[in-house]
């Protein structure tokens, strides 16, 4: 009885939460306009799709963007994290920590807002650089924290040892710490590539005229009448994001599965 | 000057933090000398060697090599390896590929290189582990491969740094026996660091003993466990007794309350003085035997050890420990005797030795 109380109470959770996306991805196949009624199976709206202008515009944006944010943050943050390691002093290394993380916890609007006023201050026009400048901004974080961690696990002693057998400092880092940190460098660019594609608030407060992203695209159609080739674009990003996040996590569920394999006593 | 290899030149180290970890080093090592720092956790043995590798700058002091300065060369570019205490094995390298890593950095000649890592691998008993992965090996196989990594270099130092800490016991007995032996045939200068006193005494042309940042005595193995300098190296190196004493004049010492003959001179007239005697080295008589001038104690306790029996005598206020293959009764009265040669006389420090549970807690 207990059981049966405890899984019916999961499935209508599940349902709350995926019943909508469902309801998204099979309308995206129906040959109908209409929301409620199935008029059988189509591919029409993902053709449509492919014919609006405005969306392959925004959907090449978004890519643009996406890629370029999610390089140049992997890029800052990676340092930023060897920089965070390598700090002696303990207390300042958190200091530091708590900075880097701070932006994560603040919500998207303040950093939206805060972003605008200071491309406003800087007297910076609102378009492609400052929409990338900020999606970088705002993946920074998240690439530190997909790094460090992996940095963390090394033997300190590896960078030393490069060095003793005639490496130089550039030559350690490239030939020893990179290829040992490479999975927390990857996971961490296509976090940031996730958040990218994904982001809105902050796109809407620092882009300008002319420069639109999908999500941004989306919303502007959506509030002219819902169209069903909004469904399919929709279900289209679900499932981008859905297999990037599948990705980004599979080396953790590879290492849970390994961790509780090696607990179980010999 | 110009002969050594190496020379340490009054070495001294100041952390960031304030913490004076080397108060003043000097040292010199020789070509294909085996020369051990030794001394408890904490006393600087590890600076040392950093400060040799280059992975360190000494606040103050000078390191020739060769009777140049290198205290300003980064690591890469001094011709001396190091086999760290973890290993620092490369882990997305296989053994032949770490192995490899100093020759490639140096651009040598791909087929000669491959060539030379069998032959380390021989070296190092581990023909045929080439492709494996260095994480599926155990402790003792990965220490091989990081000393193979550091000779392929033949570097003039090696320098290892506790490198047998991780290692069981048995493992560490045929690994002291295997470095030696690698030590001896290759013809490379080692610098060895270990707080372990037996491994020191058994591996080592010379033993540097260490203290608080300060070097206590320096000599062969044989000079520090005989004649050690002061209380401090006495007690490190093996279990023994020191008592506190008084030396009269020339080759008379009172200690234990009571006037021995011994072997030293020159320490002046009524000087207090530092008396250190191995348990080996104290043979008891039952207390019938009436030999005049030996102190009388009762034992305390008998102990099987295996080769010998350990036993605690009370002498007064004093507990002498001894070493013996013949078993006295707890309770017996019997009298202490050691032979003149085997008094050891010290100038007195300041050392006071911490209570024996710690003591025996580190041996
Ligand atoms: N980077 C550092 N910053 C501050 N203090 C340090 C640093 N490195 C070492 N010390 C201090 O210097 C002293 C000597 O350290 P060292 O590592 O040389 O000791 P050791 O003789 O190798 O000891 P062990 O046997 O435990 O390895 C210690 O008290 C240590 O805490
Ligand atoms: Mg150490």
């Amino acid at each position: 009885m207990m059981r049966l109380l405890k899984r019916s109470y999961m499935s209508l959770i599940m349902l709350f939460l995926y019943a909508p996306i469902v309801l998204l991805i099979v309308f995206s196949f129906n040959a109908g306009r209409s929301r409620g009624l199935w008029g059988g199976f189509s591919l029409h709206w993902y053709a449509e799709l492919l014919r609006d202008q405005q969306i392959l515009t925004a959907l090449r944006n978004t890519l643009v963007i996406g890629l370029s944010a999610a390089a140049i943050s992997t890029v800052i943050g990676g340092l930023g994290a060897i920089g965070l390691y390598q700090l002696r002093r303990k207390g300042l290394r958190q200091a530091m920590l708590s900075l880097a993380n701070l932006p994560m916890l603040n919500s998207e609007i303040v950093t939206g807002v805060s972003l605008l006023m200071l491309y406003a201050a800087m007297r910076m026009e609102l378009g492609f650089v400052t929409l990338l400048l900020s999606h970088v901004a705002f993946c920074i974080p998240y690439v530190v924290l997909s790094v460090l961690p992996k940095l963390r696990q090394l033997d300190p002693h590896l960078a030393e040892a490069a060095q003793d057998l005639g490496a130089t400092p550039f030559k350690a880092f490239c030939r020893v710490i990179l290829p040992d940190i490479m999975p927390g460098v990857f996971s961490g660019f296509l976090l940031a590539f996730t958040l990218s594609i994904d982001d809105f608030v902050i796109s809407l407060f620092t882009t300008g005229p002319g420069v639109t992203n999908l999500s941004i695209t989306i919303f502007s159609m959506a509030r002219r009448g819902i169209s069903p080739k909004l469904n399919a674009l929709s279900a289209v990003i679900f499932v981008v994001v859905l297999t990037l996040l599948i990705i980004i996590n599979l080396p953790n569920f590879k290492q849970q599965n390994k961790k509780t394999r090696k607990e179980i006593p010999i | 000057m110009q002969d050594h290899l190496i020379v340490l030149q009054d070495l001294r180290m100041v952390f960031g933090d304030g913490y004076e970890a080397l108060k003043g080093v000097n040292l010199y090592i020789d070509q294909n000398e085996f020369l051990t720092l030794l001394g408890p956790s904490g006393c600087g043995k590890t600076t040392t060697l950093r400060i040799v590798g280059g992975f360190e700058k000494p606040t103050s002091g000078d390191v020739l090599y060769r009777g140049k300065s290198i205290v300003n060369l980064p690591p890469y570019r001094r011709n001396i390896n190091t086999v760290f205490q973890r290993y620092a094995l490369f882990p997305h390298m296989n053994v032949a590929q770490n192995i490899s890593f100093g020759p490639d950095m140096r651009k040598e000649d791909r087929q000669k290189t491959a060539r030379r890592v069998l032959e380390m691998l021989e070296l190092v008993n581990l023909s045929g582990f080439e492709k494996r992965s260095v994480k599926t090996l155990s402790g003792g196989q990965q220490q091989r491969v990081a000393i193979a990594r550091a000779l392929i270099n033949k570097p003039d130092v090696l320098l290892l740094d506790e490198p047998l800490g991780a290692l069981d016991l048995k493992l560490r007995k045929e690994m002291q026996g295997e470095l030696k032996r690698i030590q001896v045939e290759s013809g490379i200068t080692f610098l060895y660091v270990t707080h372990d006193q037996e491994e020191a005494l058994t591996m080592s042309d010379t033993v540097v003993v260490m203290r608080g940042g300060e070097i206590q005595q320096i000599g062969t193995p044989q000079d520090i466990y005989n004649e050690p300098k002061n209380a401090f190296v006495a007690d490190f190196i093996g279990e023994s007794n020191i008592y506190a004493g008084t030396m009269v004049k020339d080759k008379r010492a009172i200690f234990l309350g009571c006037e021995f003959n011994c072997v030293d001179k020159g320490f002046g007239q009524n000087v207090p003085i530092d008396v250190v005697l191995r348990p080996e080295d104290v043979k008891l008589k039952p207390a019938e035997a009436g030999i005049d001038g030996a102190p009388q104690g009762t034992v305390l306790s008998t102990l099987f050890k295996g080769v010998h029996y350990e036993m605690r005598v009370l002498v007064g206020e004093d507990v002498v420990l001894v070493h013996s293959t013949h078993a006295r009764e707890p309770g017996a009265e019997v009298l202490v005797t050691v032979a003149p040669s085997d008094i050891h006389i010290m100038h007195k420090s300041d050392y006071v030795r911490e209570n024996d549970e710690e003591e025996e807690g580190l041996m």
